[in-house]
């Protein structure tokens, strides 16, 4: 079993080196998720966002979350990482991934751990719109833009 | 009385103006303590869809405080 690793960083997300990082003879499925920075939330034109984070207690609950689903579903391993700082229209703002022996865990573990994440780390996001106004989002407006 | 560092992030730092600040409260509980800040800072997201960790640990709202404490106040969060 290899260790979960999750990861806060404020450098671009390069997904061939992190689906590499997951290869493994044994491995029969790898099923990944990455959440993209779009342009339209809420009705609202979006031009980018800027996310921050705890990264101490975030970085600790990630791996928890990833543990978590290790040991919960047949899974080989498990990673993630998800960008803070400013991000433009079409960046990848997370990536979670995972090598199972067969499709089914994989999926079914990718899964948990995306809903997971997106409910309990400390991780932030102001959207910029394109009428210049900024807003947090799922703090002032209670509305969460289902990346 | 005792004396403990409250912290905020997004739009609680926002709101507040400052990263933290020192505190002397008789509050015994994180919730306690969330309780006075809201009414002194006008926070508007009810605690049941806030976060709180003490000394970088996530805690639940009846954990108890102590003297000299880094209590982190966290809004909704909106990862991925």
């Amino acid at each position: 079993m290899y260790k979960p690793i999750f990861k806060i960083t404020n450098k671009p997300l390069d997904i061939a080196v992190l689906n590499h990082m997951l290869r493994d003879d044994s491995a029969g499925a790898y099923a990944s998720f990455e959440g993209w920075v779009r342009n339209l939330n809420d009705g609202k034109g979006v031009t980018s966002l800027d996310y921050e984070s705890h990264a101490v207690v975030a970085a600790n609950e990630g791996e928890k979350i990833l543990a978590e689903a290790l040991d919960r579903f047949d899974l080989l391993a498990a990673r993630s990482f998800h960008r803070i700082g400013h991000l433009d229209i079409g960046d990848c703002a997370v990536w979670v991934g995972v090598s199972a022996p067969h499709r089914g865990p994989a999926f079914d573990g990718c899964r948990y751990i995306i809903d997971e994440l997106k409910q309990r780390l400390p991780i932030w996001k102001k959207e910029h719109y394109k009428d210049g106004r900024s807003d947090w989002i799922n703090c002032l407006t209670g509305k969460d833009g289902q990346a | 009385m005792i004396s403990v560092t409250a912290k905020y992030f997004a739009v609680f730092r926002e709101k507040t103006g400052k990263e933290s600040e020192v505190l002397s409260t008789s509050a015994a509980t994180a919730g306690d303590l969330f309780s006075e800040v809201v009414v002194r800072h006008l926070f508007s997201d009810p605690m049941v869809r806030c976060k709180v960790a003490i000394n970088d640990e996530l805690a639940g709202w009846d954990s108890s405080i102590s003297e000299g404490d880094v209590v982190l106040f966290f809004p909704p969060v909106a990862g991925g």
